[in-house]
């Protein structure tokens, strides 16, 4: 059942009082947690929690031929589920238009950061390249899938290895790690921020979620943004975008410490 | 058989001519067997197993707490978070409803306290005929597993009185598990949910009223 | 000569660890995780709810519905995400092995769906799944008459395995190859689910389903404890 009309009154006065339900700031995400290495068939894997919301990412890689106009650079294919079992809300059927674009939302962050050096990629240029797939499936949904996924696809990068590769049979060799996944030094993590009223805020839980009337997600790394979805119908103003970057960007820091931390 | 203790589907709680199948139980020969995940409880001689988790079981009587998802012609169609639909009809609303305007009195999207006073094939009749059912129009509503309601309320509703008294709110709760908490401010009705999380959190253990008073006593303000 | 298993596992030995917990999916009604060996599988149960679509509906009795799935990464060989040949015949046989202990008669028109989701496959996997399922259903309160534990069985050239892993099940030729039996019993001991794929004599099955049964009194072990420790 959605929140209660009451409920979101109530949700909507506290936070014009700067205050939420949880206790938490307007600018505080909620327990971040990450369990590496949960799925050993892929190259990488984390579970992500942010609170009740749980993301499982796997990296699985395999050698094809590159795109015409990239010859000399592996690929990239980010693809996100939504799966029933982590919310009654969440029905049986082909990816809905949610899973496709929190797919999409990630793969921008990922690819426009150029955090993967995907000319590292590349085997033999026009003929044989490394493609990486990135694959989030949802747990538990307790909102923001999002942010949680973000975490979880950087954070399942970072620890990914290169399995090796048989040229000549031209066999991957998988089980038999090669190298580190080639990353350039750059963070990307989306922080998606949500207007509530006249109020904004990050990493709502599914009863906040249920009331966000419009969010605006900023996949940044140290001050430089690389991505930007705004979602819902509801319009902004600029002083409520430029706003959001500033929230984004700094929650980024304390974000990426943590984020730092737990992956040690 | 004496303590109450956790059984699983197929368990065998009992063995003997004398026993009774109650409610979640089954009876197979000379056993008293589990058909539900629970805690099996005996009182002469009648075996049952009081669920711990899953849907809410809707019973002729319960109070409820439920959205108003649709309206017909001649009444509401309540959501109470249950399988069956439940529907309310304008003959038991203790005024006059005009007939062209249901929405003045229950509109989409309201919540409602109301009491079942029918289930059938069709689904779940309610009423709000009776005092301190109606419409619900200030506060927070949160949801909890609703086997643990019994224990919110507590014998004779001394853990809900418990609540009230330490947190100055009113509070409704509904056998499905949604609860009604209004107060005067919004730190009040936090601190009424945070207790009540906590009571559903540490329902199976004993003492809990005693346990209750100390945490009162701890945490308030 | 017998067939000495990789692992050093007697032929009537169940892999390790065996992990299992309830509760793990906190939006469900009821959820499970089930591990063995290298094989790990999550079920959550929505219901009994009102079913859609409405022509799928019976107005008679309460409708189990099942769904298997395998994330991408759980095997070597990434999977495409999305359901398959396999996934759907798999999501049926588990309906199949679990409907005869549910006990959904009186949720006439509703439904009750069970996720599957398989994290990590090492061969096994429907049986995991099941296993699963089975807690999972039992957690979210939905009336039954038993339950239900899974295992596969099987024969490595002449000789009759338990818990076939993933080498022995797709990858050993030698001999008469090997044969793959994934079995569901009641506690009380009925079959409610069996297939085989491979060349096996009558006698020998006998010989499997027997040792089979007797691993099954095992899972079961394994899950009424999940089950009664929950909230540990």
């Amino acid at each position: 059942m959605k929140t209660a009309n009451i409920t979101q009154d109530r949700i909507i006065e506290y936070l014009e009082q700067g205050k939420r339900f949880d206790g938490r700031k307007l600018d505080e995400f909620r327990e971040l947690i990450i369990e590496k290495n949960v799925a050993k068939k892929a190259e990488g894997s984390v579970r992500v929690r942010l609170g009740k919301t749980e993301v499982i990412v796997g990296i699985k890689m395999a050698v094809g031929t590159p795109y015409a106009d990239s010859a000399n650079k592996g690929n990239l294919m980010v693809t996100a589920e939504l799966l029933p079992l982590s919310s009654p809300r969440i029905e049986l059927g082909p990816p809905k238009f949610r899973s496709i674009e929190l797919g999409r939302v990630i793969d921008r962050g990922i690819r426009e950061s150029k955090v993967i050096d995907l000319e590292k990629l590349c085997i033999k240029e026009g003929e044989k390249v490394w493609t990486v797939f990135v694959d989030i499936y949802s747990i538990n949904d307790d909102g923001n899938l999002l942010d949680a996924a973000g975490i979880g696809a950087l954070a399942a990068l970072k620890i990914a290895k290169v399995p090796k590769y048989d040229e000549e049979e031209g066999k991957v060799l998988y089980g038999e790690p090669d190298r580190d996944l080639p990353l350039n030094n750059i963070n990307p993590l989306p922080v998606t921020v949500h207007k509530i009223g006249n109020s904004l805020i990050v990493d709502p839980n599914c009863e906040e979620e249920d009331i966000s009337e419009s969010r605006i997600t900023i996949g940044s790394s140290d001050g430089i943004i690389s991505s930007m979805q705004k979602g819902e119908a509801v319009p902004i103003t600029i002083e409520e975008m430029n706003k959001a970057v500033e929230m984004a960007t700094n929650i980024w820091k304390e974000l990426f410490k943590k984020f730092e931390k737990l992956l040690k | 058989m004496t303590d109450r203790k956790i059984v699983i589907p197929g368990e065998v709680i009992a063995t003997g001519d004398d026993y009774l199948p109650g409610e979640g139980t089954e009876k197979r020969k000379n056993e008293i067997v589990a058909i539900k995940f629970g805690l099996a409880e005996e009182f002469n001689k009648l075996i049952k197993v009081i669920p711990l988790s899953g849907s809410y079981q809707p019973r002729r009587g319960n109070t409820v707490i439920g959205k108003v998802d649709n309206i017909t012609f001649n009444g509401w169609v309540i959501d109470l978070g249950t399988a069956s639909s439940a529907f309310l009809p304008v003959s038991e609303v203790p005024k006059y409803v005009n007939r062209n305007d249901l929405e003045e009195v229950l509109d989409f999207g309201d919540m409602v306290v109301a009491q079942i006073f029918e289930i059938n094939k069709r689904g779940i009749d309610l009423t709000i005929r009776s005092r301190g059912l109606g419409r619900l129009d200030q506060g927070i509503i949160i949801k909890v597993n609703p086997h643990k309601v019994p224990r919110v309320i507590g014998k004779e509703g001394s853990m809900i009185s418990l609540i009230k008294d330490n947190t100055g709110c009113k509070i409704t709760v509904g056998q499905n598990g949604l609860i009604w908490i209004s107060g005067d401010k919004i730190e009040d009705e936090l601190f009424a949910k945070k207790a009540i999380l906590y009571i559903v959190e540490n329902s199976i253990i004993s003492g809990l009223t005693d346990e209750m008073n100390n945490w009162f006593k701890e945490n308030s303000k | 000569m017998t067939y000495k298993r990789k692992d050093g596992r007697k032929n009537d030995e169940l892999r390790g660890p065996i992990v299992a917990k309830v509760g793990v999916v906190p939006n469900a009604d009821g959820s499970a995780m089930f591990q063995i060996g290298k094989t790990i599988a999550i079920a959550a149960v929505y219901g009994p709810k009102k079913m859609h679509p409405q022509h799928s509906q019976n107005p008679e009795k309460g409708t189990l519905r099942c769904t298997y799935n395998m994330n991408s990464f759980s095997v070597e060989d990434r999977i495409r995400p999305g359901p398959s040949r396999r996934s759907t015949e798999i999501s049926k046989i588990t309906e199949w092995a679990i409907e005869p202990v549910l006990m959904i008669e009186e949720y006439a028109n509703q439904v009750v769906d069970v996720h599957i989701n398989i994290i990590q496959a090492d061969a096994g996997t429907r049986c995991a799944g099941i296993n699963a399922a089975a807690m999972a259903l039992a957690h979210a309160g939905i009336p039954m008459k038993d339950m239900v534990s899974s295992v596969s069985v099987g024969k490595i050239d002449k000789t009759i395995v338990l818990d076939l892993d993933k080498f022995e099940d797709s990858e050993f030729e030698d001999g008469e190859g090997s044969t793959d039996i994934p079995i569901t019993f009641t506690h009380e001991g009925k079959l409610t689910h069996i297939q085989l794929d491979g060349k096996i004599s009558p006698e020998q099955l006998k010989e499997a389903i027997e040792m089979g049964k007797k691993s099954c009194d095992e899972i079961y072990e394994v899950q009424k404890k999940a089950l009664k420790e929950i909230g540990k």
